[in-house]
């Protein structure tokens, strides 16, 4: 952790790998379909000619720069642009629509460098530790998880319960379908070679977000997006304010986002929609969450780019990556001959702490680089015509559906459910609680059936289900955020009963 | 991917330019390498120690993609639609072709695929943590005759390749323990240092990526494995029980018999390179060499096993 390392970090070509990774990072993330995951892999070769550290400080940069990439269409088109952006777009899109787009891109990046930042440094400075998360939780632990992600709908629709409550059993259903994750059985396909593959998360997150926006654009004649005449681009300045005044949320955020991004499996929806949710919870009574309120963006943003320091953590110290992003790097990392695990921090010392610091440079040229681009593409959505804007997005919506595993049975599922979402969209369901409970679904059912078998092998269901201590604070957060709500608004409602 | 497919136009204009002289095969142009699962797996793992060695030898290069989906189902069913040129192979894993097929209805049949080669195995072994009570096997076998069902062991997936070696053991030990399956073998393995499981059906592999926070009580090889001289095999402990998940790849089935040969005598190239062996040995692997003319052989002979295995433990039908 000498200083040397750090200086090793800063030689020209590492800076400017770290650069060209953040750059093309954000554009690849920015795209809807086209992931940090397939970005990795098609640059891993060009890394084996490098010096480990380099290639690390490359992949790294373009990982970073992938999850805060995915804000810019969770805010402009309302459709994420990683998994991650989910929880984005409650308040990024509303901002865009009246008129403050450009204000919440700015915000988007002031909070992902500061995310990137706390999870990078957790990885510097207490990796070995926090590795120790990864193991603590066991099957029973990811179920608990994932009911408590479900949870989060009764807290995202207030008023709406029982629909949002609908969107999720829906989207489970939705994750059974197709040849099962552990059992290996062939499921609701009806004999169907299309849909053996079942709902691809990212498929159904382009076709339930983007399909409607693209609808709703041809529908009405209104511009896209509010735009104010009078000249005010330059919203840096208002963003970093707003930022410092939510120092709190920032931090609190980007300590969940680390902490999830330990979990192996759990990954950035799930960190973001975690921080939202206690963003939401412990809010003052002028913020509205989910009617654009910076907040909400700020935690989301800082939260999902927290998971990416947090991820390297048992992906370097364990040998298990956290997410799909850390297996490419994980198996870079091979090839380059440096044996992951324990031990690693001692014998490829210089290596590890190089790559750290490389991280923390590229997560800092993350500011500059990502204020620009997104100005850039806030100026571009806004400024281009619709009669170019839909065509060129659907487009896109059809290529990044098609380039995550060239299926055509992709893109159709994509178009359907574009087309269910905006039908149902009409009676009030909306598409997050669906996308959750296509996310959390295999999750839950894997960590049910795990935990069955072993509490059942053992003579110990109860104590399996209900006995460990994790699962007995994950069930316990789960019923606050079931329960305050229903119980805020009815006090909110006595109080106003009161005042009139 | 979108640059996938300008190479792909590339290569089919490249082909098409080329065909009045094209009479052996050759391949021109970088190499669309398809692992039909996420990244981070064995397939993935051996698939990246190729690549350097692939543009070494031919000078092109393999451009790894991952389309995870149905267990490896959904890249096989699509295999056959792609270009037979060379420009495109895929990774293919027993047993979960002979497998897969056996049980439903999966849009390809074992015999639909036009195997290359065979370049690798990764052996079956018993993997416990490095404070385990269980110094042997025969301490988890009499740990398990003594509380039937109660010790647990994770794998990855059902109907894998670690389900049908715990089934296979648990009849030669006559013993009857719990097989816990998990998304892959990173997720068993966690669960294994998690100490959620008391041991895991894995590979040596696992062995040697966690080093000493893990113990091999036993491995599925002939004779045993180079990096571990201590483990013994399960043969050496009385227990027939050679095998594991093989790998190789496939070609689309429209391939020449040229072209297949081709890839088969390039990678049998590149597992012949004795740093490659040494790198893939390091790395916990077992080398394998089947090319295109023993192929229908080893085939036959595997799915026999497998398929009387898979039958046995009530898998398939």
């Amino acid at each position: 952790m000498e200083f040397g390392h750090f200086l090793s970090a800063l030689t020209p070509l590492n800076l400017a790998l770290a650069l060209f990774g953040v750059v093309a990072g954000t554009v690849v993330g920015s795209i809807p379909g086209l992931t940090a995951t397939m970005a990795l892999a098609v640059l891993v070769p060009i890394t084996f000619s490098m010096e480990p550290a380099s290639a690390l400080i490359l992949l790294g940069a373009i990982y970073t720069g992938a999850i805060y990439g995915g804000a810019y269409a969770a805010i402009l088109l309302n459709t994420p642009g990683t998994p991650s952006a989910i929880a984005t777009t409650f308040d990024g899109y509303p901002m865009a629509k009246r008129g403050d787009g450009d204000l919440a891109v700015a915000l988007a990046c002031f909070a992902s460098v500061v995310g990137g930042l706390v999870g990078a440094l957790a990885l510097l400075f207490l990796a070995p530790p926090l590795s120790k998360v990864a193991l603590a939780f066991g099957p029973i632990e990811y179920f608990w998880l994932s009911i408590f992600g479900l949870s989060l709908i009764a807290s995202l629709s207030t008023g709406n319960l029982m629909k949002g409550l609908a969107g999720g059993a829906f989207g489970m259903l939705l994750s059974c379908v197709g040849v099962a994750e552990i059992s290996a059985d062939i499921r609701l396909t009806f004999g169907s070679q299309m849909l053996i593959g079942g709902f691809g998360v990212v498929s159904a997150l382009i076709g339930l977000y983007c399909i409607p926006v693209l609808i709703d654009l041809v529908a009405v004649p209104d511009r896209h997006l509010k735009v104010e005449d009078d000249v005010r681009s330059v919203r840096i300045g208002e963003a970093f304010r707003l930022a410092m005044r939510s120092k709190v949320n920032l931090i609190r955020s980007s300590v969940i986002g680390t902490l999830v991004g330990i979990l192996p499996g759990a990954g950035g929806s799930v960190a973001g929609l975690v921080a939202y949710s206690e963003a939401k919870r412990t809010a003052k009574p002028h913020q509205k969450f989910g009617e654009g309120e910076p907040d909400g963006i700020m935690a989301v943003e800082s939260a999902n780019n927290a998971t990416v320091g947090g991820g390297f953590i048992p992906t370097l110290v364990l040998g298990i990556p956290g997410t799909p992003p850390d297996a490419i790097v994980l198996g870079a990392l091979l090839v380059q001959g440096v044996r992951t695990g324990p031990t690693m921090f001692q014998q490829s010392g210089s290596i590890v702490f190089t790559f750290i610091y490389g991280l923390l440079i590229a997560t800092v040229l993350m500011l500059p680089a990502g204020l620009l681009i997104g100005r850039y593409a806030y100026k571009s959505i806004v400024t281009i015509p619709k009669a170019v804007l839909v065509p060129s997005v659907a487009f896109m919506t059809i290529i990044g559906t098609f380039a995550i595993r060239n299926s055509v049975s992709d893109v159709l599922i994509m178009l359907g459910l574009g087309v269910f979402g905006w039908i149902i969209g009409r009676f009030g369901f909306a598409a997050s609680p669906i996308v959750l409970g296509l996310i959390l679904g295999p999750i839950a059912e894997q960590g049910f059936v795990q935990g069955w078998t072993i509490g059942a092998a053992t003579g110990n269901l109860t104590g399996m289900f209900f006995g460990r201590p994790i699962s007995q604070a994950i069930l316990a957060f789960t019923l606050v955020t079931l329960i305050l709500p229903p119980l805020m608004a009815r006090r909110r409602a006595r109080k106003e009963e009161r005042h009139t | 991917m979108l640059r996938r497919s300008i190479l792909k136009l590339g290569a089919a204009l490249a082909v098409t330019a080329g065909l009045s002289g094209a009479a052996s095969a050759e391949i021109n142009g970088p190499v669309n390498y398809i692992i039909p699962f996420g990244p981070g797996g064995e397939s993935d793992i051996s698939a990246r120690f190729q690549q350097p060695y692939f543009k070494d030898k031919f000078g092109e290069d393999l451009v790894i993609s991952y389309q995870p989906g149905g267990g490896g189902a959904v890249g096989w069913a699509s295999l056959n639609g792609l270009t037979g040129d060379g420009q495109t192979i895929m990774g293919v894993n027993l047993p979960h072709i002979i497998i897969k097929p056996a049980q439903k209805d999966v849009g390809f049949t074992t015999e639909d695929l036009n195997l290359a080669y065979m370049f690798h195995f990764t052996p079956d072994a018993i993997v416990v943590r490095a404070d385990s009570p269980y110094q042997t096997l025969q301490d988890l076998i009499d740990d398990a005759k003594a509380n039937p069902a109660q010790v647990t062991m994770s794998g990855s997936g059902k109907a894998s390749a670690n389900h049908l070696a715990q089934i296979k053991f648990d009849k030669m030990a006559g013993i009857q323990t719990t097989y816990v399956p998990f998304k892959g073998t990173g997720a068993a393995v966690t669960a294994l240092l998690g100490n959620q499981v008391k041991a895991e059906w894995g590979y040596t592999t696992v062995g040697a990526k966690q080093g000493d926070q893990v113990r091999l009580l036993a491995v599925a090889m002939d004779e045993r494995h180079p990096l571990f001289p201590d483990v013994p095999t399960f043969k050496e402990l009385g227990f027939d029980m050679v095998g594991g998940a093989y790998r190789g790849i496939a070609l689309p089935n429209t391939a020449s018999e040229e072209t297949t040969k081709l890839w088969s005598d390039m990678i049998a190239d590149i597992n012949a390179d004795p740093a490659f062996r040494q790198q893939m040995l390091d790395g916990g692997f077992a080398m394998l060499d089947v090319g295109v003319a023993e192929m229908d052989d080893f085939m036959k002979a595997r799915a026999e096993e497998y398929l009387k295995d898979a039958r046995e433990a009530g898998l398939i039908k």
